[in-house]
């Protein structure tokens, strides 16, 4: 379970959001001029990256608001959590108001950097963090 | 063709034929309460106005004088009097008002909002039907909705006055402290029977006396 934390609402479960898929695909400029392969492509085509991926999330049970997040799709390290409509912020270690999953190194068997013990379970140990939690929201 | 316009006398009869969404729990209600330790009762028919708006608008601010605030962040409840506003998001409130406010029974709280609206921009809808509310007392109400919450509902975090919008028994709802072991849940209607009978079934540990 991930614990993720809302712009809005501090940490809240996986639960209480929806996936909205890979963030900044941009509506075509001008779709009339696509062919059908460019079109595919735009509705259908994602990427499937290994390690910082940006997504779209809704806090659907919550406040009910989109946002951003880019999480590694490796370790579920939630790196970055930033409004709609900014850019993608550098995939920099991970921010001081975000990163309330896990920060472990070896919660990954496939870790590209350092591929050590075959533990198969995602941690999702929060670390306390979550600075920006109002006030009567849940850590 | 049927009259739409039901004649003020006939007021009275209207309303007692009213259903209210956990009507057919309200004996259950009872046998499952404890008293003194937890009890479950439904509150129906409250009036509920949902408002769209940006509070630091023109708008917001009318709107905020005919409600007595608006809040301002997660968590938030304001209100004065009987009329209460929940934060839902930054642009979205629940107001949480007693039946007799609703225009059916000659309130004037949703016209006031209204006018208060105006021209600006935003949205005021009557949402009375949309969430039915349980009350849930009692010192034992908080180990109730642990079971199904995954809020920290500790005193130390959530403190009387506040109000969040979660999941309970993975219904979503809103939870509402309004004081110290005292719970207002709202629960959309079509979700009221079955938030009503799993909180019983949550309720039901608590009349056997505990086992050490």
């Amino acid at each position: 379970m991930l614990l993720i934390s809302c712009p809005n609402c501090g940490s809240r479960d996986e639960t209480e959001f929806h996936y909205g898929g890979q963030a900044h695909v941009a509506y075509p400029e001008n779709p009339n001029a696509l062919n059908d392969r460019e079109w595919a492509e735009f509705l259908f085509y994602r990427d499937n990256t290994k390690g910082a991926f940006a997504e779209r999330w809704l806090h659907s049970t919550g406040c009910r608001q989109w946002f951003n997040m880019l999480r590694d799709t490796v370790t579920y390290e939630i790196q970055a959590i930033y409004p709609m409509g900014t850019a993608r912020p550098d995939a920099a270690p991970p921010a001081p108001e975000s990163g309330t999953a896990s920060t472990a190194p070896d919660s990954t068997t496939t870790g590209t950097a350092a591929p050590s013990i075959a533990a198969t379970s995602i941690a999702t140990s929060s670390a306390p963090a979550s600075t920006t939690a109002p006030e009567g929201a849940t850590k | 063709m049927a009259e739409t316009a039901a004649p003020a006398t006939t007021r009275q009869k209207d309303l007692s034929a009213r259903v209210s969404p956990a009507a057919q729990l309200r004996s259950a209600f009872e046998t499952g309460s404890l008293r003194g330790v937890v009890e479950l009762a439904e509150v129906s028919f409250l009036t509920m106005v949902g408002l769209r708006v940006d509070r630091n608008s023109d708008a917001g601010q009318r709107i905020a004088s005919v409600t007595g605030g608006l809040p301002a962040a997660c968590g938030g409840v304001s209100g004065s009097g009987d009329t209460t506003v929940l934060w839902l998001g930054p642009a979205e409130f629940l107001v949480v008002a007693p039946m007799e406010a609703h225009e059916s029974l000659g309130g004037d709280l949703i016209q006031a909002l209204k006018e208060a609206l105006a021209g600006g921009e935003g949205q005021v809808v009557d949402l009375s039907a949309n969430r039915t509310t349980f009350e849930l007392t009692g010192p034992r109400a908080r180990a109730v909705l642990e079971k199904g919450c995954s809020l920290d509902l500790h005193p130390r975090v959530f403190k009387a006055g506040t109000a969040l919008s979660t999941e309970i028994g993975n219904i979503p709802a809103i939870l509402w402290k309004t004081r110290d072991d005292s719970y207002r849940i709202f629960p959309r209607a079509s979700f009221a029977d079955f938030l009503g009978r799993w909180l019983l079934d949550a309720m039901r540990e608590y009349a056997s006396p505990e086992v050490p």
